[in-house]
């Protein structure tokens, strides 16, 4: 079996399961945030039953909206206060709340063999610590947090083998990038893909959590890397549960083994309106930019940070570019001050916000007006994503952000001259 | 159960942004996200829509997000049906949780333009163009997510399944 499969099988009580079958899978950590929870909880309501299965499995905050951006947002963060209270559940209040899926990870709250379910698309990105992550409903997480238990249909895996040494400037954005722009948005339709290879061996945890983030851009279901020492590092005083580690099984059956010479990507850059519309940095000519965006659960890490703080030391954003720069998590914000990104960031003309998902489906914090374009380190650039549907979304790595920032249009940071 | 209602009909990818814009997130009310349905890729849309009628997509049809207000919003818009080749896969576990019937079906799709009038019928997953006379028929539903529809969607499912237990 492949990991995915050991995991639903040990969460649905079966020594095997295969391909198509549908299972009752268990769930460890059931997660909503303020645009789906006020539904879940509505019809957890119409459900009838008093309690959530278990308070410390259930997990809600408020991240896209907030701080209240709004009436209308500021009502429905209200309800998922007010239910977490009621239900004594795990809940994160602004100040200690994150941009969720860097927020838990960080926290300890999903470990390594969980079944964890989210109403939030993006919930695949906890495939990084070796979790069956993934997104689902409002619906189906009223139904969890119910019973507990959620119906699923077992995936077939993809596996994805990078080989080889990363150029520079290139992260596991761009790795998974060049993915999507290989195998289209529906390549990884209802599917787990598996990422593994030497390539992925060296790739940091953060690396590891942006490439599983965007799986579901591919149409996936889950996105999984096996548990290494890296894994093992980052959860050490950080796990707040025991857990289980799964391998894959030296004969496990993958629907597809796709290979890729990782020497051989560059920095990619998605243009619009698909996150499969790819080009290398080399071939963007040139693309002028209003904004530049970086943060998000895709790439609002410290390794994020750092790498936008190495390029904007000493430079000037343009003067015909906002640079929005926002940490995934209070965590993050804390120790990018510790190291002086946030002067860095400051003294260069960018704005500092606190966390929020904001900007990246065109709530606040960066929305873009008609003829707008922004290069964003988020994972969509959908019509109208960011803004006005008459606006632009490129989707690249923060080091690519950083310096387009500088520059004032889509830019490799070897262009900046110090 | 028989459905008949006119096609509208959109490309490959429609997403749930275009669906349901996220500015409109900050509601939950059905009738309030139903006022902006497929707004960002059909202005005029809402204005058309007649109770009954069909949205037509190709293929990874409701990608994007979980929202679950994308299948609200077409569901209370009074679209009766959608009929893709594919669908994403979370924007099918919506449909089907809150009771809005999908259908795959890729010859249907080929052979169908804006407009046609379409009668389906859910069990068979006959879908019959009364505009071109022509029959075609859909993939069927696994047991499993019939049961779920037969029962009414997940809410009701789950209630069922709370009191067979007998908790």
């Amino acid at each position: 079996m492949t990991i995915a499969e050991k995991i639903l099988a040990a969460h649905s009580g079966k020594d095997a399961v295969s391909p198509g079958e549908f299972i009752s899978a268990k769930v460890d950590v059931v997660l909503s945030n303020d645009i789906t929870a006020p539904i879940a909880i509505r019809e957890f309501k119409r459900i009838g039953v008093k309690n959530v299965f278990d308070p410390k499995k259930v997990i809600m905050l408020s991240d896209h909206f907030v701080p209240n951006k709004d009436i209308h947002s500021a009502e429905q963060a209200k309800i998922l206060r007010e239910f977490a209270r009621e239900q004594g559940i795990v809940y994160f209040e602004v100040g200690q709340m994150g941009i969720e899926h860097v927020l838990l990870p960080e926290q300890g709250l999903v470990v390594p063999g969980d079944v964890i379910i989210g109403a939030d698309s993006h919930t695949c990105t906890y495939g990084a610590v070796g979790a069956f992550a993934t997104g689902m409903g409002s619906t189906d997480i009223a139904s969890a947090m119910a019973t507990g238990e959620i119906w699923m249909k077992v995936p077939p895996t993809i596996k994805f083998v990078f080989h080889g040494k990363a150029q520079k400037w290139v992260s596991g954005k761009d790795f998974i990038l060049h993915t999507i722009g290989d195998i289209g948005v529906d390549g990884a339709l209802y599917s787990a893909m598996e990422f593994t290879g030497p390539s992925i061996d060296k790739l940091s945890m953060d690396g590891r959590f942006t490439m599983a983030n965007m799986a579901v851009e591919a149409g996936a279901k889950a996105g999984l890397f096996r548990v290494d020492k890296k894994t093992e590092a980052y959860l050490q005083n950080r796990a707040k549960r025991p857990y289980t580690v799964y391998e894959a099984d030296k004969d496990a059956e993958y629907a597809q083994v796709i290979e890729y010479d990782a020497a051989s990507i560059e920095p990619q850059v998605a243009f619009p309106h698909l996150p499969s519309n790819t080009k290398p940095i080399s071939q963007v000519g040139n693309v002028k930019i209003d904004q530049s965006i970086i943060g998000s659960c895709t790439n609002g890490r410290i390794e994020d940070l750092k790498i936008a703080a190495d390029i904007l030391q000493w430079q000037r954003v343009n003067e015909n570019v906002r640079c929005i720069i926002i940490p995934g998590t209070q965590e993050v914000y804390l120790e990018a001050m510790r190291r002086g990104y946030i002067e860095i960031f400051i003294r260069a003309g960018a704005a500092v916000s606190t966390p929020t998902c904001g900007p990246c489906l065109g709530g606040h914090m960066g929305v873009l007006a008609e003829g707008e374009r922004s290069i964003s380190t988020t994972n969509r650039n959908f019509v109208g994503r960011m803004g006005s549907t008459k606006s632009e979304v490129y989707l690249s790595n923060p080091a690519i952000a950083a310096a387009s920032a500088i520059l004032g249009r889509i830019a490799s940071p070897d262009e900046i001259k110090n | 159960m028989k459905l008949k209602g006119k096609v509208f009909k959109y490309g490959a990818n429609v997403d749930t942004d275009v669906i349901i814009p996220a500015r409109y997130l900050n509601v939950s009310e059905p009738e309030e996200l139903a006022n902006h349905c497929m707004e960002d890729i059909d202005a005029e849309f809402i204005s058309k829509v007649q109770p009954g009628d069909i949205i037509m997509g190709t293929t990874n049809f409701g990608c994007g997000s979980s929202r679950e207000h994308a299948p609200l919003a077409i569901k209370t818009a009074g679209v009766s049906c959608v009929i893709a080749k594919s669908f994403a896969r979370i924007f099918m576990r919506n449909s089907i949780n809150i009771g809005l019937p999908l259908l795959e079906c890729e010859e249907a799709v080929e052979k169908t333009v804006a407009g046609d009038i379409l009668e389906v019928e859910l069990a068979s997953g006959e879908i019959v163009n009364s505009t071109k006379n022509l029959v075609f028929h859909a993939k069927p539903y696994p047991v499993f997510m019939l049961e779920l529809v037969s029962a009414g969607g997940l809410v009701e499912y789950t209630k069922r399944k709370i009191a067979n237990e007998g908790k």
